[in-house]
């Protein structure tokens, strides 16, 4: 293993360019920019052997993608916010046509009020679009997840566009050490991408064509069905990556001092990092509290959640996102709605926070005032509402 | 842990200083986080970077409240921003001017003054003081060496701008060791 320092968009293009996609299709958008730029730069610089295609939007950049994904082309693109709601169309078509692709979500709020800043809104409100979501931690994640991602994307069980999600900013505009696999060791991991269908002039298909009511059922039916079988595929290519490596992913929820934890924090993204620095910090103070971090949120881990909270007494979510309106008195997350399905059933308290929504900083002093609050069953809650603004 | 801001105005390469810090600072054998305060990239308007160092994996993702040092790119921010705001006795805070620096300084808080302003002018023909300010930081602090800034830069920059700011690093990296020692 080689380290190297370098900004997370920086990392995450390279990434890109060791996946060796045939067609790349982007419109710049804050924070993803970076990340787009480089890429440009690189195939410019003819270190990757690909189309770049220059687009008005971001509803032209997938619409490219999935051109090229149908002619069976491996194809890459990113976005967040705003963009990726102008794509909300053709991600569900993507989906539905069963054409794999990585896109990068560098995650940032929506507007309006307009927010450059970070949440994970933009990629929460296409959970229901058909495309696997995974989130990263940190800027090593976020680089080794591309590499998994097309794994799992172009696996002939899946066959699934996928998101690779990181925190904008947070972990985009951050400069720390990645260790960059070589372009040799990437293809020792990633095979090209051999379509299951294509467009091709000598063998005619049609794609994406309209469903009557006796069929539309049943392509729901098997999408639903290749989100499930994802679940096996993430653990698969996660645990292979990790042979290989030495960075074990086969775990699509990871467990921190979780031993003997009777308080557990589920969240997702960078959060956790400092969550992680809270916990030692209260650990060392005698508090038994342990984080479930959710790396692959699509298809959602049920059951391994289930595992992993089996033995806790109170369970507080950190939610970067809402879901304006659900919950009935009091507010919820998207997190906490599918966690407290997950376990319904149980008698464990699951307390939402929704948190650090539009950029606003989490220090350790917050999740440790989540712990307390929880301990307290004080939760289903904002937490740091500026009430004197309101 | 320590940690690092420094403050400057859009446009005075704040970021980039904290990046090749951080970049120096890695090559030295630390585990280092560099990373702007984001959104506000207008010249001329304050900005603040941030660069913290470890002996381990540098997981927490917060900005920097209690910087163990501080760098002041230009004086005149100081009546609109309190640069000295979190740091803690024992704290050194370096400030490119020309006069002394006497109000506002916390307890136990060393400053160290220095005219990057006029090395920057004598080396590279332009008042950027970012790579003046390391070669200040590295004298002050001892957080990175010079020789792994003299690295940093070359990787950064090429030809005569690569030489022109390790010169300029130097000019100020040997002022500051003089007086870093002497007060």
């Amino acid at each position: 293993m080689a380290l190297e320092i370098m900004e997370g968009s920086i990392a995450i293009a390279q990434a890109v360019r060791r996946c060796r996609p045939q067609v790349v299709s982007a419109y710049p958008i804050t924070p993803q920019t970076h990340i787009v730029e480089s890429l440009a730069e690189i195939v410019a610089n003819g270190e990757l052997a690909a189309d770049y295609i220059t687009v008005e939007s971001e509803f032209s950049a997938l619409s490219a993608c999935v051109g090229a994904v149908a002619t069976g082309a491996r194809a890459y693109s990113a976005t967040t916010s705003q963009g990726l709601a102008l794509m909300f169309e053709v991600c569900f078509n993507m989906a539905g046509m069963r054409l794999p692709l990585v896109m990068t979500i560098a995650n940032r709020a929506l507007g309006a009020p307009l927010s450059i800043w970070n949440d994970q809104q933009d990629s929460i409100a296409l959970r229901d679009a058909g495309w696997l979501q995974l989130y990263a931690e940190d800027n090593q994640e976020a680089v080794d997840l591309h590499y998994i991602g097309y794994r799992v994307a172009e696996d002939h069980r899946v066959l699934l566009p996928t998101m690779v999600c990181f925190d904008g900013f947070i972990l985009s505009h951050t400069y720390e050490p990645v260790d960059m696999l070589s372009q040799e060791e990437v293809d020792a991991y990633l095979p090209p991408f051999v379509p299951k269908y294509r467009l091709d002039a000598a063998n005619p298909v049609s794609m994406g064509m309209y469903a009557t009511p006796d069929y539309y059922l049943e392509f729901r039916y098997e999408n639903d069905q290749a989100q499930k079988r994802a679940l096996e595929v993430v653990r698969e290519a996660g645990r292979e990556f990790g042979k290989l490596f030495g960075r074990d992913y086969s775990d699509l929820v990871e467990s921190y001092r979780m031993e003997d934890a009777e308080t557990a924090i589920v969240a997702m993204g960078s959060i956790c990092g400092t969550t992680k620095d809270a916990i030692d910090e209260m650990r060392a103070e005698g508090k038994k509290v342990g984080l479930v971090r959710i790396r692959c949120f699509r298809p959602f881990p049920a059951e391994d959640l289930k595992a992993a909270l089996a033995n806790v007494s109170r369970i507080a979510v950190l939610d970067k996102n809402i879901s304006l309106g659900a919950g009935g008195a009091t507010p919820r997350g998207a997190v906490a709605l599918e966690l407290k399905d997950a376990l319904y059933g149980t008698s464990t308290p699951v307390l939402d926070y929704i948190i650090a929504l539009g950029g606003r900083d989490v220090r350790i002093e917050d999740i440790k005032n989540v712990v307390a609050a929880c301990e307290a069953g004080d939760g289903d809650r904002f937490y740091g509402l500026r009430t004197e603004v309101l | 842990m320590q940690e690092l801001r420094i403050h400057g105005r859009g446009g005075q390469g704040s970021v980039t200083a904290a990046e090749l810090i951080a970049v120096a600072a890695f090559e030295g054998g630390k585990y280092v986080q560099a990373f702007p305060a984001f959104g506000v990239e207008r010249r001329g308007a304050p900005v603040q970077a941030f660069v913290r160092f470890s002996d381990h994996p540098v997981r927490l993702r917060s900005q920097v409240y209690t910087p163990d040092f501080v760098i002041v790119q230009d004086s005149s921010l100081i009546q609109d921003v309190d640069v000295f705001k979190g740091m803690q006795p024992g704290g050194i805070a370096i400030i490119n001017t020309e006069r002394p620096i006497e109000q506002g300084v916390p307890e136990g808080v060393r400053v160290l003054t220095i005219d990057a302003t006029t090395i920057a002018l004598e080396t590279l023909g332009l008042p950027i003081t970012n790579t003046a300010l390391m070669g200040a930081f590295a004298a002050a602090t001892g957080m990175v060496s010079f020789e792994t800034l003299v690295d940093a830069l070359r990787h950064r920059f090429s030809g005569l701008l690569a030489e022109k700011n390790i010169e300029t690093t130097r000019r100020a990296f040997e002022e500051m060791k003089v007086k870093a020692g002497a007060s």
